[in-house]
């Protein structure tokens, strides 16, 4: 075969090849979505994460802002300390409620961020004070049994 | 001594032999390795000779790699939006069928179809060329056959092996969206957009073209070792080509294992 | 001619595979201009002394001096450096079967030199016309015939005009014409360049006509040597054998080993 039509096979097969990375960087994965530029750190604390793992997203409003980088656990006051990775376009009021969501019904686990009234605005390295645990189904199903059977109860009476 | 003990005797030492007769080949592959990164200076200085290769390595392994790939991603949108549609979650097609294949079928599946179909080529080339002496010839041409032979076969799988998958994982995906999305009606939007939520590029995509990688630094190097060490004799060349096929699958699937359990251990 | 220092030169060389001797005590002497056959049964150790002469294998005793450096001695570098000055033709031509003829005898011009492609494209055609086939240098090995498919080879031995050219059974599986086509270019060739040709072959009439000096070869011993006439006229037993082509004589039909007779009564055995 010919050194050039050898040459453009070649070319054209390195071509393609590249073209699906290209694809599945943008198309398929979040290359796009997850080159957030700079970022910055926040600490939260929480009771309880239920399942929440590890690049997890943290959203506000709905929107993504940010991710979970790391979750350790706190021996003295035994609560798990969730590293956050936020946008650095995007700052929060120093009063902002952070909570462990789950979308759906039995979908992933995400933080989310409610912000608060506060004029000054979260620096990186802070932590959230504010915070609500995850919720955990189980509790919640008791509860419900619970409260059932005591109201059941009152009817009685 | 009884029977029973001169057998046993026989067969443990067999299976010593067996033992220090791998490991002895073992020494004898990476020192061939070690070789053929040595001379790789000379043979990518002459780039023509690899991209030579990549043609017939490469290229000539489309067809099958973009076949295969289309269908693999289209059993695992049946199978797939069967499982999920159980749990009413079957928009998350997407993500199972992306993530299936980005992380483990694309790099795994084109390897092992690289190593049947190019890596078995490259083993009988070399092996015929040492078995009609045309390396020999070579060596007393004052012409390494390891550089000008060896090397660029090498280099053209490691940097078709990532092209391939890549473009595997690539068809699958659409084999996939074909069936979830044209044929079973599952909605587009949620498709793509759940796929991206949950793909990551370094984590899941960077992280897959760095097993095809691997995988094709393992093939390409048994495929080559196998041929250059092989028997000159049809049945050395025929056996020799097997064993490429065997060896490069085991260690495919062993290295795939090592590289998830290091990759994706967080998670 | 004799007077001026030998070329090739092997001063008592033993080789030995693992523990099996090959050669034993081997003195030879090729000079400039000269064409030397390397005669005896297959098996019997000839084509190791090419090896030994090209550097491939190294003698377990002994001198390998070619142009008056010590061969065994020699690094890579120096024996890359040697083998470029040497010619090669293989038993069945060991042609590169993924390259057309032209680009074959093209090989050593494009490795080792820094030719233009029209330079070498000038040159190719002229090896290819000193062995009668300029018309298929487009042709891929496998298309060509036997005998064809040997000049081809020789052509790409004599590429790069080497002081040295070493035959490896240039005869074997060829017809009477292709035969003595061979053999006469073997010799045009090495007067035209001024070089010395080394033939291993078991084929007596073609090569005792067209050699300056035999040695014949025989269980691993030089057994005799001289000129085509002092072969000719040799009563040396081995020597007529193989001239003659008998199949009795001192050179036995059987290989040797132990009597067949103890084989078969040691049966139980087997292959054990």
């Amino acid at each position: 075969m010919n050194r050039l039509t050898l040459d453009l096979w070649v070319g054209f097969f390195v071509a393609i090849g590249l073209a699906s990375l290209l694809f599945l960087a943008l198309k398929v994965g979040n290359l796009s979505g997850s080159n957030m530029g700079p970022t910055y750190r926040l600490e939260a604390r929480f009771d309880n994460i239920g399942g929440l793992k590890i690049r997890a997203p943290v959203k506000s409003a709905g929107v993504v802002v940010g991710r979970v980088t790391d979750i350790q656990f706190d021996a003295e006051r035994y609560q798990a300390v969730v590293g956050m990775n936020v946008n650095g376009q995007y700052h929060f009021p120093r009063d902002t409620f952070a909570t462990i969501n789950t979308s759906g019904l039995l979908g992933e686990q995400y933080v989310g961020f409610e912000a608060g009234g506060d004029e000054a605005m979260l620096k990186a390295g802070e932590t959230l004070k504010k915070t609500q645990s995850a919720v955990v189904l189980e509790k919640l199903i008791s509860q419900f049994m619970f409260n059932k059977a005591s109201e059941d109860k009152k009817e009685e009476k | 001594m009884s029977v029973f003990h001169t057998n046993l005797l026989s067969t443990l030492r067999n299976l010593g032999k067996r033992v220090t007769d791998r490991l002895w080949r073992l020494g004898f592959a990476s020192r061939f390795l070690l070789a053929t990164l040595l001379y790789s200076g000379m043979t990518l200085k002459r780039f023509h000779l690899t991209i030579r290769e990549i043609y017939f390595t490469g290229v000539l392994s489309l067809i099958i790699i973009l076949v295969s790939g289309l269908f693999v991603g289209m059993v695992l949108g049946l199978q797939g939006y069967d499982t999920l549609q159980r749990y009413g979650s079957s928009e998350a097609l997407g993500i199972l069928v992306a993530l299936s294949l980005v992380r483990e079928l694309g790099p795994v599946v084109s390897a092992l179809l690289f190593a049947s179909r190019a890596g078995s080529a490259i083993t009988a080339e070399i092996g015929l060329m040492k078995a009609t002496e045309q390396l020999s010839a070579m060596e007393m041409m004052a012409v390494n056959p390891i550089a000008r032979v060896v090397a660029p076969r090498f280099w053209a799988g490691v940097i078709s092996m990532p092209i391939l998958a890549a473009l595997f994982s690539a068809m699958g995906i659409f084999g996939g969206y074909l069936v979830g999305v044209q044929l079973i009606g599952v909605d587009e939007g949620s498709f793509w957009s759940q796929m991206q939520a949950s793909v990551d590029f370094r984590e899941d995509i960077l992280n897959g073209v760095i097993k095809s990688f691997v995988f094709g630094i393992l093939v390409s190097w048994i495929a080559v070792f196998e041929g250059y060490d092989c028997e000159p004799t049809a049945e050395g060349v025929s056996g020799a080509t097997t064993r490429t096929v065997v060896t490069s699958s085991l260690a495919i699937l062993s290295a795939d294992f090592v590289l998830t359990a290091l990759m994706f251990r967080g998670v | 001619m004799s007077d001026s220092p030998p070329l090739v030169k092997l001063t008592d060389v033993n080789f030995a595979y693992d523990q099996r001797p090959i050669l034993m005590g081997i003195n030879m002497e090729i000079h400039r201009g000269q064409v030397v056959a390397i005669m005896g049964i297959s098996g019997g150790g000839k084509t190791t002394t090419l090896r030994l002469i090209g550097g491939q294998l190294k003698p377990s005793s002994g001198e390998v001096r070619v142009n008056g450096v010590s061969v065994p001695d020699l690094d890579t570098e120096g024996l890359y450096d040697m083998r470029r000055r040497m010619g090669m033709l293989f038993q069945f031509g060991a042609l590169f079967t993924d390259m057309t003829v032209f680009d074959n005898v093209a090989f050593q011009m494009r490795e080792h030199t820094d030719l233009s492609e029209t330079t070498i494209h000038d040159l190719v055609m002229l090896k290819l016309n000193a062995v009668g086939l300029a018309n298929v240098h487009a042709c891929k090995p496998s298309e060509l015939s036997g005998g064809m498919a040997r000049r081809v080879a020789l052509a790409r031995a004599i590429a790069l005009d080497p002081m040295l050219i070493m035959y490896d059974e240039p005869f074997a599986g060829l017809d009477p014409i292709s035969l003595s086509t061979v053999g006469t270019l073997i010799r045009q060739l090495n007067d035209a360049l001024g070089a010395s040709s080394i033939i291993v072959t078991h084929d007596v009439s073609e090569s005792l006509k067209i050699v300056d000096y035999i040695y014949f070869v025989s269980e691993g011993r030089i057994i005799a040597e001289g000129t085509a006439d002092d072969i000719r006229a040799s009563d040396a037993p081995f020597v007529h054998q193989f001239v003659r082509g008998d199949i009795d004589g001192p050179m036995a039909f059987h290989y040797p080993s132990p009597p067949w007779r103890d084989d078969l009564y040691s049966g139980a055995v087997g292959h054990a």
